[in-house]
């Protein structure tokens, strides 16, 4: 495996991973089903004892 | 409720093979004493022996006296913590921080009466800098990522810090790598890259102790009694992690030979570059603002008593944060011998990364919606609330900066160092301060502080300190980018250098008091924090509910 | 307490695989940061223009080589930069724009990132070596309104080169082009830099042929760590001759 290869799989593929990995976050984010999770988690510095 | 955590008991065959790690080590360093011609590598020969003896003795003792049972306290959920590490490193950082200042303003002084060198050796600016850089970041950063992180991660996971000898292995070993990196720059041993100091020895010191701070991390999160991992969590371990491949890709190195501290750095010139800015800026995005972007969103909404404003904003802040940061390394080079397409790449990611950088601010800030009268009552939230404020200033200025025709200007110039300090001083080391403020009564069961006014105090002093300190960093930073490029009516450059050092006498004094204020606000702080921990003042002991025994902590734990 | 309240969720979507498993978490961060660092690195070590060879350069003589680590030693990266950038003041103020080529030997590279004092890249000959040794020993000496710390110190240090081989031999391991004889030759090498008169000087001139050759540091009962250093800055930006460098040819 040459740089050259590594270089071209991170431009080509790893981009696309990293662009397709960025959408998943936001959708994953921003599902409403993931509502009562998050409410649960930002409230969870205040009931930690 | 039901026990939810054992009570914590020392393994022990994790007691014996600590113990004979530490005497392979002792032998190691006895070997380096015998064969190396280099007496400060001997010294440190030295000092690890001392180290690893210490840690054997601590590690035999270790629970001893009650079959490897630990004394700890049960919280009201039911667990355990592992309290005393944490003890130890808020102590450890609190002590590293006033070293650190302290060297940054002697330094400062330096930089206005060259005299205060002494023309020695030991207290020449070229070492001592590299000292102070590492004392803040490292030392005093360092452990308060490693305090808080601990402390976080149980609180979060109600779960107890994986293993009882390992947390105390990162913190000792730790503060092993503190005392072996900085004693080496005062004696000569350098690898000469910024930030990356320390020699190969060292680095690899540091590695061993790294991964067993990814490990204690990682198992514990595993080991957590909530289906979600909580988002500060996901900051501290993109710290943890990121800063593993960091260190162990910048610091690769042939040493001259296994007894010598001496070696020579696998990358030259243009590769040595970029790696070491793709290293030092990543040290910038995942060290000093992924991990205390971890505290904000834990100790925001704790001292608050509000939730995280948008949970959701800080799920993509987290990604857009880490998937833009690595990129930006290259602002560093702009104009030079770097190829133009690495300098564009560079100050793209680093315009796009100002995005996120204020969606963080912006959700902590909003987080003390409905609770903004607090900040009248709390100077502690005060400081919290201003560290947002410098990270917002910063995160919007390091963009700028990395603009090509402004770094043409700006590059090389205090404007630099000014920037760094915005970020270092008003962000990393506030919201620090913030967290210690409430780690030390929360961890020595005190009702409050010993005394508000006294933290009041130390954010008044040490603000005008900063601002002295950005702003002359700006006139002179400034000053001489112009000057330096400054022409005269026949076509001739205006001023030689040494006009412009002399032009820059007066900033560099301002500069100097301000961090001489910012020095006795962090005195202050060490003085009120002292006393919460004595119990004075408004601080009393909170009365014990439960009847478990009080914590003590382990025999290992002595204070600085 | 929360645990009993906590539904029993279906996770129906695939992300939440991280929020659950840390490890899985900690892989998704590694690939993330492991990508950018890719791109932008990997390619510099094959793009023909920042591996371009330039006539003119060699490495480093044992002597300077010396000198160059007691300039790291004593942490004058951090106030000189020894990187000319391509704008017009600087190369009015400093000369020719550095090459990549200039630092492929530098392991690890000195461009620095600060100027509290001037750029050193091409300082090689612009002073003489009497020039060096006072401002040295007392730098407000020789130029008043400096800043610079003295280093009085080098002159009276014997320069420590038993093990100046063992250097050779690690920058070979990295990567810089010493030949076996220069390696084995390394302590007679640098000694002969130091007196046109030794007997080992042809030999000397024959491995390094541009190297300068005399007495730094004016002392010559003594190889001071002062006599590497001055050695070292002396040859810094010398070794590209630039009447004959061809800046399209070499364009990057």
């Amino acid at each position: 495996m040459t740089h050259l290869e590594v270089a071209n799989f991170a431009e080509t593929w790893g981009l696309l991973f990293l662009f397709g990995m960025f959408v998943t976050a936001i959708v994953y984010a921003l599902w409403p089903a993931n509502n009562e999770t998050f409410s649960e988690a930002a409230n969870r510095p205040l009931d930690d004892e | 409720m039901t026990n939810l955590s054992p009570p914590p008991t020392v393994n022990s065959l994790a007691k014996g093979l600590t113990s004979l790690s530490l005497g392979i080590g002792v032998l190691m360093a006895l070997f380096i004493i015998a064969k190396t011609s280099s007496a400060p590598m001997a010294f440190h020969g030295y000092i690890m022996i001392l180290a690893f003896a210490l840690g054997i003795f601590a590690v035999i003792k270790f629970g001893n006296p009650d079959n490897g049972r630990i004394a700890a306290e049960k919280s009201p959920a039911g667990v355990f913590y592992n309290d005393g590490v944490i003890k130890a490193g808020a102590i450890a950082a609190v002590f590293w921080g006033v070293i650190g200042f302290l060297v940054g303003d002697i330094i400062a002084w330096q930089l206005a009466f060259p005299a205060l060198n002494f023309d020695l050796e030991w207290t020449n600016f070229g070492r001592l800098r590299p000292l102070h850089t590492s004392a803040v970041v490292f030392a005093f950063g360092g452990n308060v990522l490693i305090a808080t992180s601990f402390y976080v991660v149980q609180r979060t996971s109600k779960a107890r810090l994986a293993g009882e000898i390992a947390p105390w292995f990162v913190f000792w070993g730790y503060q092993l790598f503190i005392v072996l990196a900085a004693t080496g720059y005062v004696l000569g041993i350098t690898q000469g890259k910024e930030y990356a100091e320390p020699e190969w020895y060292v680095d690899i010191w540091l590695t061993i102790v790294w991964v067993a701070y990814l490990l204690v991390f990682l198992i514990t999160l595993r080991r957590r009694q909530e289906p979600h991992i909580f988002v500060a969590n996901w900051f501290y371990l993109a710290f943890i992690a990121t800063v593993a491949v960091l260190h162990l890709v910048n610091n690769m190195s042939i040493p001259i030979s296994f007894v010598e501290p001496k070696s020579y750095s696998l990358f030259a010139g243009v590769q040595g570059a970029l790696t070491q800015w793709w290293y030092g800026h990543n040290a910038v995005g995942f060290f000093l603002t992924a991990g205390f972007l971890g505290i904000m969103y834990y100790f925001v909404p704790k001292r608050a008593e509000r939730p995280i404003y948008s949970y959701r904003l800080s799920i993509i802040h987290f990604w857009s944060l880490i998937f833009l940061y690595i990129w930006a390394g290259p602002h560093h080079l702009h104009y030079t011998a770097l190829p133009d397409w690495a300098q564009t790449l560079g100050m793209t990611f680093s315009i796009i990364l100002w995005m996120p950088s204020w969606g963080g601010m912006i959700n902590g800030l909003m987080t003390l919606s409905g609770a903004w009268d607090k900040l009248r009552t709390d100077p502690v939230l005060k400081m919290m609330v201003v560290s947002l404020a410098f990270y917002g200033m910063s995160t919007f200025e390091g963009p700028l900066m990395s603009i090509k025709a402004v770094n043409g200007l700006s590059h090389y110039t205090d404007w630099t160092v000014g920037h760094v300090h915005s970020g270092a001083l008003g962000w990393v080391a506030y919201i620090s301060f913030g967290a210690l403020y409430c780690l030390f009564p929360w961890l020595w069961k005190r009702k409050g502080l010993y005394s508000l006014k006294l933290v009041n105090m130390h954010f008044w002093i040490s603000t005008i300190g900063i601002v002295l300190y950005i702003c002359s960093m700006w006139v002179s930073g400034i000053m001489e980018g112009l000057m330096w490029r400054s022409y005269d009516a026949l076509g001739f450059l205006e001023y030689s250098f040494v006009e412009t050092v002399a032009a820059k006498f007066i900033p560099n004094i301002i500069r100097a008091v301000g961090g001489l204020m910012f020095v006795i606000g962090s005195l202050i702080m060490a003085y009120n924090l002292w006393r919460t921990v004595r119990g004075e003042g408004d601080a009393v002991p909170e009365t014990s509910e439960t009847p478990e025994i009080s914590e003590t902590a382990p025999k290992t734990v002595p204070a600085e | 307490m929360s645990l009993e309240k906590k539904p029993k969720k279906k996770m129906s979507f695939s992300h939440a695989i991280f929020e659950k498993n840390p490890i899985i978490l900690l892989v998704g961060i590694l690939i993330t940061v492991s990508i950018g660092g890719l791109v932008e690195i990997a390619p510099l070590f094959y793009l023909e223009n920042t591996i371009e060879k330039v006539k003119g350069m060699r490495p480093y003589t044992p002597l300077e080589l010396a000198g160059r680590n007691v300039y790291i030693r004593e942490g004058c990266y951090n106030c000189h930069s020894q990187m000319i950038r391509s704008t017009r003041d600087e190369v009015e103020r400093y000369g020719h724009y550095s090459l990549a080529a200039e630092s492929m030997y530098d392991h690890p590279f000195q461009w620095g990132s600060k100027r509290t004092g001037p750029d050193l890249a091409r300082v090689g000959n612009k002073y003489s070596d009497e020039w060096h040794r006072e401002h040295m020993n007392d730098p407000r000496a020789v130029v008043p309104e400096s800043i610079m710390p003295g280093y009085p110190f080098l002159a009276k240090a014997d320069l420590d080169f038993n093990l100046i081989s063992y250097d050779l031999k690690a920058n070979q391991m990295v990567g810089v082009p010493y030949s076996e004889a220069q390696i084995t030759y390394a302590i007679e090498d640098l000694k002969a830099q130091l007196d046109e008169d030794s007997d080992d000087y042809d030999a000397f001139m024959e491995r390094y042929p541009t190297a300068q050759v005399r007495d730094f540091d004016g002392n010559p009962n003594k190889i001071s760590e002062l006599d590497a250093l001055i050695a070292y800055m002396q040859m810094l930006g010398t070794l590209v001759d630039f009447s004959i460098y061809n800046a399209k040819e070499n364009n990057r």
